[in-house]
């Protein structure tokens, strides 16, 4: 039984395998490839040696991105996290008024990055914005336009679309655990906080972990959003990795540069998956609901 | 089986990373829309009113006019539009007409070989080049060699100001930098910005250190640039341009939030016409754009412009100006020879027509045809456009705009470098030693 299903498993993966090979491996190898030339993007190839990682590796704008993306990554994840969580959580429960609220939670799931960057724009701009359409003047900041602050916007930004996303799988992983589990320990006496943190958060483990990896690893490449909300400023306060790529690459013709940038963003997100995955533990495949 | 699952595991992480990595490389590799028509051409141009419908007008009489060589066209907004056509030219996938502002950017389509060398063609048709202004021609030559056909309007970039809140201030257009740094208290002690600016955008930035060191130092000083001569950035001229804008900036000069506002969306027009702020540096375009969204603001002569400042033992003639000698039209070198004769004909037959120049005269803008005095004279922005005209045609000097002049390497470097002064967080002096870095690049 189990040796057939092996057989038939190794057959199936070549259609994915093949798909991945074409558009995710050969690009790949190209972008690795290109990092060792000098391009503008339209003209002749030429080599370039290890002069496009030298001067990469020392450009202290390229360090400055990968501060601010770690920032990114780890606020989000400690922002999103919580609110995904306790939504989630809250939105599993059968009462009709949480599907209701759980409709309305949803709805940044429907918008695209763009046009949500638009309309926060929109909604921050300090002399047309929110502060002057509802007469709040504490709200005419200079929030897009102040390197200190702006990172931090961008973040709330980011949580407003992707909370929903977050909310939606532990919703799912929460409705997965057995009622028994409540039950006993209604019968033993624990309270809802006690349910959610001795029940609900370690019933969620892998969900936590599946949920993570999406966010650290989705982290390091937002790029459309804060590409039409800030272009990367003011000056250099939003310049994230995937967007000083794209900018060096498509901007300012620099495709040697931009695909070293591309290589790193690989090996790093790579590691940071395997790190996560790793986390799981040594168990990771065991069962959490052994005797039941 | 341990390591069986966590090998698998790992190549699942590949699978579900490598996507995402993918993508980041891809990310701006759509392929361009619309094929030419057969015996037709495509054209690829800009959003933004009011020339997009005068582009749309003319292309509809070409087409009707000749029903075999049509020509497809397709819109993207400005900044979107930068990039798109780059990357389209390098993946062969360009429209048969490009859309551009010549110099920089030209120039690498002409070394790679992707545009076509239209000066036999000027040649055999003298009359097209005699009617355009001869200014507008040196930012499409390339090493002797013309490879656009310059179109549209002149541009110069004209400083605006509110002339209502000007007689509110009981304040005059100012003079020199002096009266300009005295305004600046003046509006703010109103309660009004002293002048728009749409910072994220940054060649609107760029357009106060484009005047500035023209004023200071004279056009040698750019050309110097411009040609890649060793340190040419640290020429003093540079560091004091660089120094009077960062006084600028710390005397509240720029609206608050400068560096969040677009030009692309017109929002610091908007500031200028609501009586947010009182004076504006902007393209010659936008006069335009303020008839068409500012109400009654033109209408009702509440618009008014002046020349740049002189600035105190400055070397630049004041009658210089700055901007955009015309737009550019260039035909791809990988277009099929059919679609080569549509674009050729649409040179010839389809652009700056009698129809189209009268509609840029009403738009508020100078088309690039020698001999429309008594036209400009007869239109009801006859102020505005005798301005331009004057300007354009006496400045002994018409700098084109530095991020179009420049490669786009360099061009990147000094948009960010500028981004930057303007936030005060690179000084002068470091502005100069980042700028001279890309010389030559």
């Amino acid at each position: 039984m189990s040796r057939a299903r092996r057989g038939s498993l190794g057959w199936m993966v070549l259609p994915a395998l093949l798909f991945f090979t074409v558009f995710a491996v050969l690009p790949l190898l190209g972008v690795v490839a290109l990092s060792f030339t000098n391009w503008d993007g339209i003209g002749a190839i030429s080599a370039a040696g290890m002069d496009n990682w030298l001067a990469v590796l020392s450009d202290p704008v390229m360090y400055n991105a990968v501060w601010l993306t770690f920032v990114i990554m780890v606020v989000s994840w400690l922002v999103q996290t919580p609110l995904s969580l306790l939504l989630g959580t809250f939105t599993a429960g059968s009462q009709r008024y949480r599907a209701v609220l759980a409709v309305l939670y949803f709805l940044p799931l429907l918008l695209s990055s763009a046009a949500i960057a638009i309309a926060y724009k929109a909604l921050l701009d300090p002399n047309f914005g929110l502060a002057e359409g509802l007469g709040l003047p504490f709200l005419a900041q200079d929030w897009l336009g102040q390197p200190q602050l702006v990172l931090f916007l961008v973040i709330f930004v980011i949580a407003w679309q992707f909370v929903p996303f977050h909310t939606l799988i532990y919703q799912g992983g929460v409705r997965q655990i057995p009622k028994s589990l409540y039950e006993a320990a209604e019968i033993d006496g624990a309270g809802r906080v006690k349910q959610f943190f001795y029940i609900t958060v370690p019933q969620l483990k892998y969900t936590i972990i599946t949920s993570s990896t999406l966010m650290v690893v989705g982290s390091l490449t937002y790029f459309d959003l804060i590409f039409v909300l800030t272009a990367g400023g003011p000056g250099n306060s939003t310049r994230i990795l995937a967007l000083d790529m794209y900018l060096t690459g498509f901007r300012a013709n620099l495709m040697g540069p931009a695909s070293v940038t591309a290589v790193i963003l690989v090996v790093v997100g790579l590691g940071l998956a395997l790190l996560l995955q790793r986390l799981g533990g040594k168990n990771a495949g065991g069962s959490q609901l052994e005797g039941l | 089986m341990e390591p069986r699952l966590s090998s698998r595991r790992s190549f699942l992480a590949l699978a579900a990373l490598t996507p995402l990595a993918a993508w980041t490389v891809t990310a701006c590799g759509t392929s361009g829309p619309g094929t030419a028509p057969a015996g037709g051409a495509t054209f690829w141009s800009l959003t933004g009113e009011p020339n997009e419908s005068i582009r749309k007008k003319s292309l509809d009489a070409f087409n009707a006019a000749n029903p075999d060589s049509r020509i497809v066209a397709t819109v993207f907004q400005n900044d979107a539009y930068k990039t798109k056509i780059k990357t389209a030219i390098g993946a062969g996938q360009a429209p048969t007409i490009i859309y551009g502002w010549g110099g920089g950017t030209l120039k690498t389509y002409a070394q790679a070989g992707q545009v076509e060398d239209l000066t036999g063609w000027f040649d055999s048709n003298p009359d097209v080049k005699a009617k355009l202004f001869p200014s507008s021609f040196a930012a499409a030559t390339i090493d002797g060699k013309i490879y656009a056909v310059p179109t549209q309007t002149v541009a110069p970039i004209v400083f605006y100001y509110n002339k209502e809140l000007f007689a509110k201030a009981n304040a005059q257009p100012p003079k020199t930098w002096d009266d300009l740094l005295a305004l600046t208290k003046t509006f703010n002690d109103m309660g009004v910005a002293p002048l728009s600016l749409g910072g994220q955008s940054r060649w609107t930035s760029m357009m106060w250190l484009e005047y500035l060191l023209d004023r200071i130092g004279g056009p040698e000083v750019f050309r110097a640039i411009f040609d890649g001569k060793a340190n040419a950035w640290s020429d003093p001229a540079v560091i004091e341009t660089c120094t009077k804008i960062q006084d600028l900036v710390t005397a509240n000069g720029f609206i608050k939030g400068f560096s969040s506002i677009t030009a692309d969306s017109n929002a610091d027009q908007a500031l200028l016409f609501t009586g947010k702020a009182a004076m504006m540096l902007h393209g010659a375009w936008t006069y335009g754009g303020m008839k068409h969204d500012g109400g009654t603001f033109v209408q009702d002569g509440k618009l008014g412009w002046f020349d740049f400042p002189a600035i105190g033992g400055g070397k630049g003639d004041p009658r210089n100006t700055v901007g955009n000698p015309a737009q550019y039209l260039s035909i791809s070198a990988k277009a099929s020879a059919a679609e080569k004769e549509a674009a050729k004909k649409f040179f010839k037959d389809g652009l700056l027509t009698t129809d189209e120049i009268t509609a840029y005269i009403s738009s508020g803008a100078v088309p690039i045809v020698q001999g429309i005095e008594d036209k400009l004279a007869s239109s009801e922005d006859k102020d505005f456009l005798n301005y331009v005209y004057t300007l354009s045609k006496n400045a002994p000097s018409l700098q084109q705009s530095w991020d179009q002049a420049l490669s786009p390497t360099a061009a990147e470097a000094l948009l960010s470098n500028i981004d930057q002064l303007f936030l005060k967080s690179i000084t002068p002096e470091q502005f100069a030693a980042n700028m001279n870095a890309t010389l030559g690049k």
